[in-house]
């Protein structure tokens, strides 16, 4: 122990080292957050031309711009990028930023291990994006990658894939493996486990929903791999294989990985809805108690994924209830952050307005959500854009929008400086306008009946495919302001104080603005 | 400032009222009932759990903006102190559970009511192909594929789109009105789903294994539907038309049938001309070879080889006729065998053989075909 103090003691007085190799080699877990959040807003860039690649073909009927095939690598690439490149690493990157300052650490518990995570991830993506330029095209099988499609019918890129899967899993096993060592051996004195931020909370039950379940997607791509180049049979009916037991393994990946996408996004609205309504979370314990329930539901729903398989009626029954049960905890967080509001003192700064559009947004989607756990009426529902309308409600005003409250809600703790409030609000609107107007539409399409993933579609979805087209365009340029206002905030000279808000609470906002390099070399006593 | 602050959400207030004004004929926003007993059921339970949703919101949304618009501290509010209130949790922990229970009773009842597995009195097995449907009515000796009718031009944009674009094929599945009807689904190379929402019917056809699926279609009528799981490259351009007809119209359809395929047998042991063969095997490769193999021939680099020039096509035609009638196991070529007729066979293996700039000269005759598919 004597022996730690003393090298954190001597690490106190130098900064970073200068160039590239502070990038390279640094272990500090502000360095590594920033490179994990730079690196998540070029992938969210690169997902986004891809979706607005999409939605001009979709703008009128009939094929202007590209070939279907194209087409399916555009719809393939742009999910896998947004998923694993943008909103997973972006959530890590605020991790690695905040876990560490918010419980009264001095940095990750295992840096280096910290370093090599985030350094895999530009190897693995350069790999999927190389794809694209290879003979046969990049994966055009859909982010859920379903035999055969994916095996015996994929261009012979899907190796690439497979690998590529593979390097982004290590890196969130041992990202999830990090977070955890650190939560749980690293607390200030006196930081008990229901004394954690709720962030904190979200991000340690996520680190386990990820350490589930990214073997199993390693195992799944694996059992491809083998398919495709050892003569196995895993999913190819011809050999005595089961092309559903894909989807089954695939799902029971898929459906807590959707989770890891929302998870740490309820943690950072629950520290920003209490800040700016000045008053203390509703229901803390409570909140702890359904995200826990919400990560054990979230292993035994997977195949409501997959009603129109063909499941015996137990299974369609048993899928349909447990889905059901997760409004119960999903509402208990809702009415919580409600209550949180309810006679408060509320200021709508920046993150604020996300975070509220969080609550009103997401929630929509998780009524559609409800609305899809209803397997009988799922048959219609199924595979349409009203699915597409459902995901993307929960997760770009609900993921998006919350990596975007927290950027604006600890950026000033980042840089030191405030941002440009009005152009926040600027952002704010436009892309609040624009997320409507690109995914409201999408319910509309789906229960008139237009199946996702077509490039190309009947005369009666016309005019509401043209909206939804605008809208993305709206959204999607609406970003750049985004990366305007994070410019600008680090090169213009704006100091912030060390509170930030009025109403912050948390040891983060005990620390200067912008945080040392080194933060709590002497652990801070919380009472 | 004060402008952003309000002046946008006014616009966004009024784009949400212009939209749904103007929600005429083309702007559908709601799940069709449909016109089967099934599929107004599943209508009842989609408005039934819609409902359940909007009443909920307007709840949680109604008192999330009372709090914005009085406990806002720009209006002098003062925060509280209160943070947990161990009866107000409860109620809203068993209230929506209460509310679910509710739901989950009507929509077990409908899903055992789909699952009813009693005797029909017309099975049809339907298999999936890239990117067609295949319909094998058991027992009747009726055997057909069915595929996009739509032609190209209308989806290259150089021509007008007609009334059901990408939702006409060239042969309907046609059952009769009234009678419990069994589809048998599977499918010959990747998952696909059937799809047709006015029956309230989709169920993925899974290569190797075989679903079940039925409908009860009262009135005669046409009702469409998609293929509704990603199956490759023209997973957009394999509609279902399903052509529902009276008992009596439904058995005139099976004689019709019957007497079309004694016709196609006879036309096999006619003599063909290289240049009908040509002219016949040209519109048979634009229909049955052409998205993936291309028009002009030169396929897709990397996804599907080109057949001008290939050594296939211009080498010995029994290997090419080998390829064509039993496809090429581990990639997307299929068994044509059972697809075409050997008169179509006949004259698409010949047209390959003497298109673009092949020129063997080969005439591959229906006759050779019909040796080699018995």
């Amino acid at each position: 122990m004597g022996t730690l103090e003393q090298t954190v003691e001597t690490e106190v007085h130098h900064g970073p080292a200068r160039g590239i190799t502070r990038w390279l080699y640094t272990t500090n877990h502000k360095d590594i957050g920033s490179m994990y959040l730079w690196f998540s807003l070029l992938m969210f860039l690169l997902g986004g031309c891809m979706a607005l690649t999409i939605r001009a073909e979709l703008f009128q009927p009939g094929l202007q711009l590209m070939e279907p095939n194209f087409f399916n690598q555009m719809t393939t690439m742009h999910g896998l990028i947004m998923v694993f490149g943008a909103v997973m690493p972006a959530f890590v990157g605020l991790a690695n930023w905040m876990v560490p300052m918010m419980i009264g650490a001095p940095d990750m518990a295992l840096p280096r291990m910290n370093n090599w995570s985030f350094w895999i991830l530009p190897f693995a993506f350069c790999m999927m994006v190389a794809t694209l330029f290879m003979e046969g095209g990049a994966p055009n099988f859909g982010w859920t990658f379903y035999a055969p499609l994916s095996t015996t019918y994929a261009p012979p890129s899907v190796t690439f894939f497979i690998f590529a899967v593979h390097m982004m899993g290590i890196s969130s096993i041992m990202g999830a493996i990090n977070i955890i060592a650190t939560i749980l051996n690293l607390r200030a004195p006196g930081m008990t486990m229901m004394k954690l931020p709720l962030f904190v909370w979200t991000w340690l039950i996520t680190a386990f929903l990820l350490i589930a379940v990214m073997p199993v997607l390693a195992g799944v791509v694996t059992m491809m791999l083998m398919d495709i180049h050892f003569g196995t049979s895993f999913f190819n009916a011809a050999g005595g294989g089961d092309p559903v037991l894909f989807q089954h393994v695939f799902w029971f990946f898929g459906h807590p990985e959707v989770y890891i996408m929302i998870l740490p996004a309820f943690g950072i609205v629950s520290q920003i809805i209490p800040t700016f309504a000045r008053k203390k979370l509703f229901g803390y314990a409570s909140m702890v108690y359904a995200t826990a329930s919400i990560a054990f539901l979230a292993f035994i729903v997977w195949a409501h994924h997959m009603f129109t398989v063909g499941m015996p009626l137990a299974g369609e029954l048993f899928f349909m209830y447990a889905t059901m049960l997760i409004a119960v905890p999903t509402g208990v967080k809702v009415f919580n952050w409600v209550a949180t509001m309810f006679r408060g003192s509320m200021t709508f700064e920046t993150p604020m307005l996300f975070a509220l559009a969080f609550v009103v947004l997401f929630t929509i989607g998780g009524f559609s959500g409800l609305m899809l756990a209803i397997a009988p009426a799922d048959f219609q529902y199924h595979d349409t854009y009203f699915v597409v309308a459902h995901f993307h409600y929960v997760l770009v005003p609900g993921a998006i929008f919350s990596i975007v409250a927290a950027v604006y809600y600890w950026l000033p703790k980042w840089t030191g400086n405030m941002y440009n409030e009005t152009m926040g609000r600027w952002h704010f609107w436009l892309s609040f306008i624009g997320v409507n107007v690109t995914f409201f539409p999408m319910h509309f399409v789906g229960l008139a009946g237009m199946p996702r993933r077509i490039p190309d579609y009947a005369l009666q979805f016309a005019d509401f495919n043209a909206v939804a087209s605008v809208g993305a365009f709206m959204f999607g340029l609406s970003q750049l302001l985004l990366v305007y206002n994070v410019v600008q905030c680090i090169r213009v000279k704006r100091p912030a104080t060390a509170e930030v808000w009025e109403g912050a609470e948390g040891l983060e906002w005990t620390v200067p603005s912008p945080a040392p390099y080194h933060t709590f070399a002497q652990p801070p006593l919380v009472k | 400032m004060k402008i952003i602050g309000w002046g946008l959400p006014a616009l966004f207030g009024a784009l949400g009222l212009i939209f749904p004004l103007s929600a005429a004929a083309e702007w559908q926003v709601n799940l069709g009932p449909g016109v089967t007993e099934i599929s107004r059921a599943v209508y009842d339970l989609h408005m039934t759990i819609f409902w359940v949703c909007v009443a909920i919101g307007a709840v949680v949304f109604g008192v999330m903006l009372y709090s914005i618009v009085h406990h806002r501290k720009s209006r002098g509010a003062k925060a509280h102190n209160f943070h947990e209130n161990t009866l107000v949790e409860i109620i809203w922990t068993v209230v929506p559970f209460v509310i679910l229970v509710g739901m989950a009773v009507p929509a077990t009842a409908t899903l055992i009511k789909m699952y009813d597995q009693s005797e029909a009195e017309l099975d049809i097995q339907v298999t999936g192909y890239q990117w067609k449907w295949r319909y094998q009515y058991l027992g009747e000796d009726i055997d057909f594929f069915s595929s996009l009718s739509t032609p190209r031009e209308q989806i290259s944009n150089d021509e007008t789109k007609g009334e059901h674009y990408l939702l006409e094929v060239d042969n309907a599945m046609v059952i009769p009105a009234g009678k419990k009807v069994r589809l048998l689904l599977t499918a010959n190379d990747v998952i696909h789903s059937w799809w047709v929402p006015d029956l309230a019917v989709k169920k993925d056809a899974i290569p190797g294994f075989i679903n079940e699926a039925w409908t009860i279609a009262p009135e005669p009528g046409i009702y469409r539907g998609q293929c509704a799981e990603l199956c490759g490259k023209d997973h957009g351009f394999m509609p279902i038309v399903v052509d529902v007809r009276s008992e009596e119209d439904f058995n005139q359809w099976l004689v019709e049938m019957k007497q079309a395929k004694a016709q196609a047998s006879d036309a096999a042991t006619k003599n063909w001309t290289l240049a009908e063969l040509m002219a016949k095997g040209e519109e048979v490769y634009n229909r049955a070879c052409a998205a993936c193999h291309q028009p002009n021939g030169e396929g897709i680099p990397g996804a599907f080889p080109a057949l001008k020039g290939s050594p296939m096509m211009v080498g010995d035609p029994a290997a090419h006729i080998d390829v064509v009638l039993n496809g090429k196991s581990g990639t997307a070529m299929q068994a044509f065998r059972d697809q075409l007729s050997a008169v179509e066979l006949a004259a698409v293996i010949t047209y390959e053989r003497n298109a673009w700039g092949n020129t063997t000269g080969d005439l591959v005759s229906p006759a050779q075909i019909n040796t080699l598919k018995q």
